[in-house]
């Protein structure tokens, strides 16, 4: 790397501007906190470097993905046909039986030696360039993967690390591996990444690279892998959810004096009563009624709103939860606590009678569950419905709802699609919005978002 | 100056047995090198405490620790005037009363203490995530010019400022404006090969094979999804667990009538024996 001043004040600049670009909100202060940073630190090495910026720049895990990812571009670990990584190609065994063999051994190793990425470097050097339109060469990913092909050293390397295979040693190599080659995979497209921005510039690759940090993620887009990394976000969004319900109800409520002990306390000072004691307030028991669309037109929404009732299941005294299509059922005991809530999931469809035709219908729903659960929703209730507002044309049954929502404490309602498209087509977000106050949840950040203005 | 280099900063908290990776050696650097206070956020057990510990044992400071809850109030924080004992001096002698508001009835608080303290300090603010938001408005006027202004004192400006590390589980989010002026660590749970080295650290006295099928056996069973994954501090408890049990060999029998110790939750254990094909008990 150089040291250059004038390149390096170039290079952050660029750096700091791809960051906001990313969505990554640095502000002045912590653009200057970073080139502090950068004056303390030896800039030779790029680890150190790396964790000087994100110390100072990235303040959210959601956003380091995205960093490393454009740290990787602005601050290359080599630059192709310098020595270096000539030397390292030249290292590497020529026939492919050989480079498998070197695989194999490096994925059932630490992914962190520096010898793992060298290797990832210079396999994309000798298979990564593949005609990408006639007399145009570019670099790609697959044929070094498909040349390798990591995942049929799986066998072989479980015997080599297994005495005998099954049961948990296995499943622990197993795992070992996945992670490994995941890694491999990774440092694979990084290198990728790398050539094509020294080809044709840095800022197109960044931009089109940088996948939205996952509390950004549309919540009816995410795709499979996001939705688990998703699961990992519900818990702590449901225990702030939790704590902010419980201190709206709170507030205000300081404890009585109490008496005696005010009194009591009072001997020791001649009498007067110098320390008033408080009665610690009375526990209070907040009340949850979530209803839930559990819809085809949002079920990745609804798996992740399913899985925050769960988690709000724990962090509630009293909790009840109902599941809707275009009928009303209550859920609470499928999710009773310590039940495996993928499975709950699972049994959901089978177990709850949530659907009569198939297709959303809100007005039906709210005119059932307020016929068949009379009293669920009281003056300590917090009202919670998580949809779309989509209803298929069907009558909304607007009275209904505004008498639910007059019953309870408070009433939200989350919906997860983009505000452009309320109201359009049988969207019934506005007419329902004017009952109960809707606020658009697209993602864990809105959630989030939501969470902190109950406070 | 509190370390030369990150390198120093990972030799001296390793000295003091905490290992520190290149992000907790560099953020642990710049925090020193830049006057910032630090902030650590991460899941239960990480090592976020002790990290704050370990830095002031390496450089021999002063550790004043400020506990973070619901209800946490200036006067728990910053100082209190001694209001009883303020009320008995003007009941006993009844010509001294300009001196009630002096040294002597000032009950000094954490963040007060570690403003006014002379030698090197770590200041500790542990759980930040717990006190309540109007908290957090106080913490960023005093870390951004260490003074305190006590109407009846003036004002107090540190002489020495302290190193400031803050600690949060991400219950709630932080405002950005104390995030902006910190320093951020995010520290979560280890790869297998660090863990082992934590593991090794902690626990002398395991056998290097077991520290390592432990770390590996943790991760795999963090790589489920489970409501409490095991944390760092779990996986050290359940190494003095196998020593304690005179143990050097960890079979799935063992794993799985010792798996209470890092799992707490009975759907967690049901879960994890099912996924990982224990012998149920
Ligand atoms: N890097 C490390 N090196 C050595 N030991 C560590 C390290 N990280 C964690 N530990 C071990 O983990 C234990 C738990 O750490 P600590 O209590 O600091 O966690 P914490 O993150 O503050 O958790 P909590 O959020 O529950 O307060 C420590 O006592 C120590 O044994
Ligand atoms: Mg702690």
């Amino acid at each position: 790397m150089t040291t250059n001043t004038a390149s390096l004040v170039d290079r952050h600049v660029g750096f700091v501007h791809a960051l906001r670009e990313a969505g990554l909100p640095v502000s002045p202060a912590e653009g200057l906190d970073a080139a502090r940073a950068l004056m303390v630190v030896d800039l030779a090495e790029r680890e150190t470097l790396r964790e000087a910026y994100a110390a100072t720049l990235v303040k959210r895990p959601a956003h380091r993905p995205g960093f490393d990812l454009l740290f990787d571009l602005w601050f290359p670990p080599v630059i192709s046909g310098t020595e270096g990584t000539a030397v390292t190609e030249g290292a590497e065994p020529r026939e492919l039986p050989e480079l498998r063999e070197r695989l194999a051994e490096l994925l059932m190793g630490d992914p962190a030696d520096p010898a793992f990425r060298e290797f990832a470097r210079a396999m994309v050097g000798r298979f990564g360039q593949v005609q990408a339109a006639p007399g145009r060469q570019s670099w790609f990913s697959f044929p070094v993967l498909r040349a390798l092909s990591p995942e049929t050293l799986v066998a072989r390397m479980l015997t080599a690390m297994l005495d005998e295979r099954g049961g948990l040693p296995e499943k622990v190599a197993r795992w070992h591996i996945a992670r490994t080659i995941e890694a491999f995979t990774e440092a694979v497209a990084s290198d990728v990444r790398r050539r094509i921005a020294e080809e044709s510039g840095v800022e197109k690759i960044a931009r089109s690279a940088v996948r939205p940090p996952i509390d950004q993620v549309d919540f009816l887009r995410a795709t499979r892998e996001e939705l688990a990394r998703l699961r990992r976000e519900v818990y702590p969004l449901a225990r702030r959810l939790a704590t902010r319900l419980s201190i709206r109800q709170k507030r205000g409520r300081r404890g009585r004096l109490d008496f005696r002990r005010t009194v009591r306390a009072s001997l020791s000072t001649g009498g007067v009563p110098l320390t008033t004691h408080l009665r610690p307030p009375r526990p209070h028991r907040p009340e949850l009624v979530v209803l839930c669309d559990a819809s085809d037109s949002v079920s990745t929404f609804s798996h992740f709103t399913l899985l925050l009732t769960f988690a709000l299941r724990e962090q509630f005294t009293k909790v009840r939860a109902f599941a809707f299509v275009d009928t009303v059922d209550e859920i609470t005991g499928l999710f009773a606590p310590g039940a495996d809530v993928l499975d709950a999931i699972a049994r959901l469809t089978e177990e709850a009678d949530i659907v009569r035709f198939g297709r959303t219908d809100y007005g039906h729903v709210f005119e059932r569950f307020a016929e068949r659960f009379p009293d669920a929703v009281g003056p300590r209730t917090s009202l919670l419905i998580l949809g779309d507002a989509r209803s298929n044309y069907q009558v909304p049954a607007l009275g209904t709802l505004k008498r639910l929502a007059g019953q309870a404490r408070h009433a939200y309602w989350l919906n997860p699609e983009p505000r452009a498209q309320w109201d359009t087509g049988d969207s019934l977000a506005t007419s329902y919005g004017s009952v109960v106050p809707m606020h658009e949840c697209r993602n864990v950040a809105q959630l989030a978002a939501f969470v902190e203005t109950l406070a | 100056m509190w370390f030369a280099s990150p390198d120093e900063v990972r030799g001296r908290l390793a000295a003091v047995d905490y290992l520190a990776d290149d992000g907790i050696a560099t953020s642990v650097f710049l925090a020193g090198a830049l006057g910032k206070p630090l902030l650590a956020e991460g899941p239960a057990g990480v090592g976020k405490t002790q990290l704050a510990k370990a830095v002031a044992e390496a450089t021999g400071a002063r550790l004043i620790r400020l506990q973070c809850y619901e209800g946490l109030d200036e006067a728990r924080a910053l100082y209190e005037w001694n209001y009883k004992k303020q009320l008995l001096r003007i009941q006993a002698d009844d010509g001294a009363w300009d001196d009630i508001f002096s040294e002597e009835f000032l009950l000094e608080r954490p963040l007060l203490k570690a403003i006014r303290s002379d030698e090197p300090t770590v200041l500790l603010i542990d759980e930040t995530d717990k006190a309540d938001v109007e908290v957090e408005g106080l913490l960023l006027e005093i870390l951004s010019d260490y003074q305190i202004t006590i109407p009846e004192l003036g004002t107090i400006t540190a002489e020495r400022r302290p190193y400031v590390v803050l600690t949060s589980n991400a219950t709630r989010e932080l405002s950005e404006a104390l995030k902006r002026r910190c320093l951020y660590l995010h520290l979560d749970y280890p790869t297998p090969e660090r863990e082992r080295d934590i593991l090794l650290a902690q626990v002398p006295a395991l056998p290097a094979s077991i520290a390592d099928q432990l770390a590996r056996t943790v991760a795999t069973l963090r790589a489920l999804e489970l409501k409490k994954s095991p944390s760092i501090a779990e996986t050290v408890d359940w190494a003095h667990t196998l020593l304690a049990l005179g143990r050097t060999e960890l079979d799935e029998a063992l794993i799985g009538e010792t798996l209470g110790v890092v799992l707490k939750h009975n759907s967690d254990q049901v879960r994890a024996a099912k996924e990982l094909g224990l012998p149920s008990r």
